[in-house]
């Protein structure tokens, strides 16, 4: 009975009589969500475009954030690295385009998926390699993000909200906009849609794969890059951020991989319900459940809909 | 040359359906198995034993366990790191409890635990395929990893959080502990491996193998010609989990001696499930080959630098390594996707039709 009381009961009691702390736990899960989504959104962009699921995209974010932080220590403006570090980037997603995915065309996913995991190493050691494996401090000052707090006044207590957080959520919010005008409105967006929906009757009315693969893949370069200066401004740049891109695989699951509102909603599911479950029920199990809660809560929803909430509906034939 | 069947003629079903056919094939084996029984006790000391072959051979036997699950039954999992974890806890909770039986027999029976876990998190295999079930799979990678923290009785209530290997001795020889020396580990882990291999091997030639790869193929096929997927999909989770676990024990019990939450983490999955496709899906001697390869490289790397009497801090080293391995996958994948064991099918080929190209 106590068992039941703790696990069904008492969660409530505490969220209805501190509404302010829930109120707080809860936009913390939204903030970690968005970042989630961001992540999610780099891995659905690259895996709508060429069937490749991208286990770099963690690696990619570290990688991202260093280069900017490395540009900027070498004495060059912030502006200035933040735009040498978008040229980075592109150079990374020519290489893969040239040196992975092209030589790998047609192989089948497993194969195309181990070669994103040996990039990920490469990139790993690549990174240490020129970076040196020691943590730094992200730029945010430089680049001109708000520092402080926010103080909401509401009726049942106080609520403080950092402004960073806030940024962070903008900025998911713009890129997510501007990712889905690009993807409507423009024609290189409406070649991407083309080739999601079928490479080779993309093929056949004239649009080039490989130019296609390159712009995805600077597509998800550059929401790397956002993705690390927003988590990484909060902590610092080290290679323990990759483990955040583990984090992000139930979102992906959650939402479905081939779209981009699922990445949205699912990022924050799990954001919001890690946050939760891990201040209100963790303590019943001793804490630090939010490593696997995610996948449980993704899980759950996968019964229902193995293809993800927002997935394309899997038919099979014989 | 010398590699032709000409003039082997089968006399009987038995003959037909043998696992190695072939004359040469036998001497082969025989000759491997010979080698690794007297040859490498002869001559490999302390060091090439600890450092190389029981790893190597360890680690073989957990990409096999990989390999009939992903490789045969077609369901991708990155939980394998968790599940040799599975074994190996398991293992310590058996000889906790018993401590007077014979720790291989444990070590074999830790596998059922491992299996147990692994039908557990099977089940979403019903509903969820491909790269949605590989994430699914994590799930037990992260839970079971936590569980190794978190639950102090898998431990013992150690202080330090992780099991050490008591000493147990089987007619007085210490086979695992700080006694036992490099020598009988490696025959133990030989021993076990190669019983194992040979069970595989007829497992997936059997009825249970062929359901296997009907459903890697097809799975709603399959289950219209009536294979049972719960069943089927089920038992290779089970029968991968089980060979996972005997590689987990056997890693804790008779290589590391010590090891905590962290040594079964998911670069480990990863690790494996490397050596399974760099070996080479859907094959046996691919497991060891891609266990050699990617065990045997690193260290090779790591001492290459000293070889050539260049000298580079051992950070840098580290570093170079990363590259290497993760660019050598890419390469190798580009250059042959289907793995070492498609190389050493192509050149068996070429040594029948020699000196005739084709």
């Amino acid at each position: 009975m106590e068992v039941l009381y703790n696990v069904l009961i008492n969660p409530f009691v505490e969220m209805g009589s501190n509404p302010a702390f829930f109120i707080k736990v809860v936009w913390e899960g939204f903030v970690a969500g968005t970042l989630y989504a961001l992540i999610a959104l780099g891995f659905v962009l690259i895996f709508k475009a060429s069937g490749v699921f991208n286990f770099a995209q963690g690696i990619m974010v570290v990688f991202a954030a260093l280069t900017l932080v490395g540009f900027h220590a070498l004495g060059i403006p912030a502006y200035v690295s933040l735009a040498l570090a978008i040229g980075v980037m592109l150079v990374l997603a020519i290489s893969v385009e040239r040196l992975v995915l092209r030589p790998l065309v047609n192989q089948p996913d497993i194969i195309l998926f181990m070669a994103t995991i040996g990039l990920t190493y490469f990139l790993i050691g690549f990174g240490e390699f020129v970076f040196g494996g020691d943590p730094k401090v992200m730029i945010s000052q430089e680049l001109g993000l708000p520092r402080g707090i926010y103080r909401l006044d509401l009726p049942f207590g106080r609520v403080v909200i950092q402004k960073l957080d806030v940024a962070a959520a903008a900025t998911a919010i713009i890129l997510v906009a501007a990712l889905a005008v690009f993807f409507s409105k423009t024609r290189i967006g409406r070649a991407l849609r083309a080739v999601a929906d079928d490479h080779q009757a993309a093929l056949s009315v004239g649009i080039s794969l490989n130019q296609i693969w390159v712009i995805v893949w600077f597509a998800a370069g550059i929401v790397a890059l956002a993705t690390g200066i927003m988590w990484s401004a909060k902590s610092d740049v080290s290679f323990a951020l990759q483990i955040i891109a583990l984090r992000a695989l139930p979102v992906l699951i959650l939402g479905g991989f081939t779209s981009v509102p699922g990445a949205i909603v699912g990022g924050l599911i799990i954001g919001v319900g890690e946050k939760v479950g891990e201040l209100y029920w963790g303590s019943l199990v001793g804490g630090g459940i939010d490593s696997w809660l995610a996948f449980f809560i993704a899980l759950v929803f996968l019964m229902f809909r193995p293809q993800g909430l927002f997935g394309e509906k899997i038919i099979e034939r014989v | 040359m010398f590699y032709r069947e000409v003039g082997q003629f089968k006399s009987s079903y038995a003959a037909d359906q043998s696992i190695f056919p072939i004359l040469q094939d036998r001497l082969g084996v025989a000759a491997i198995l010979a080698i690794a029984f007297v040859g490498i006790p002869l001559v490999g000391d302390a060091f090439f034993l600890n450092a190389v072959m029981i790893p190597f051979l360890i680690f073989a036997l957990a990409a096999i366990g990989l390999n009939l699950l992903t490789g045969y039954a077609g369901q991708l999992s990155l939980g394998s790191g968790a599940f040799m974890g599975a074994g190996a806890y398991a293992c310590y909770k058996l000889t906790t409890y018993f401590p007077d039986t014979n720790i291989i027999v444990l070590i074999l029976l830790s596998g059922f635990a491992a299996a147990g876990i692994g039908i557990v998190f099977g089940l979403p295999s019903l509903r969820i395929k491909g790269f949605y079930l590989a994430i699914a799979t994590l799930a037990a990678q992260f839970f079971l990893e936590w569980c190794f923290i978190r639950v102090s009785w898998l431990y013992n209530d150690n202080i330090s959080g992780a099991i050490e290997v008591p000493t147990r001795k089987v007619f007085d020889i210490a086979i695992v502990g700080p006694t036992a020396t490099p020598l009988t580990r490696y025959f133990v882990v030989l021993g076990i491996v190669v019983l194992l291999t040979w069970v595989a091997s007829n497992i997936v030639r059997g009825r249970v193998g062929r359901s296997w790869m009907m459903v890697r193929d097809m799975d709603i096929a399959a289950e219209l010609i009536g294979i049972k997927l719960l069943n089927t999909k089920l038992l290779a989770f089970a029968v991968s989990s089980f060979y996972c676990g005997v590689a987990g024990a056997m890693m804790v019990f008779l290589w590391l001696g010590a090891a905590e939450a962290t040594s079964f983490s998911i670069n480990v999955s990863f690790q494996v499930l490397f050596m399974t496709i760099i070996g080479g899906l859907g094959s046996l001697v691919g497991s060891f080959m891609g266990a050699a390869f990617i065990w045997v490289l690193p260290i090779f790397l790591r001492a290459a630098p000293g070889m050539f009497g260049v000298s580079i801090n051992s950070a840098t080293v580290e570093h170079l390594q990363f590259m290497i391995v993760g660019a050598l996958i890419v390469v190798f994948l580009i250059v042959e996707p289907h793995g070492l064991a498609r190389l050493w099918r192509i050149g068996k080929e070429k040594l029948r039709r020699w000196p005739f190209p084709y």
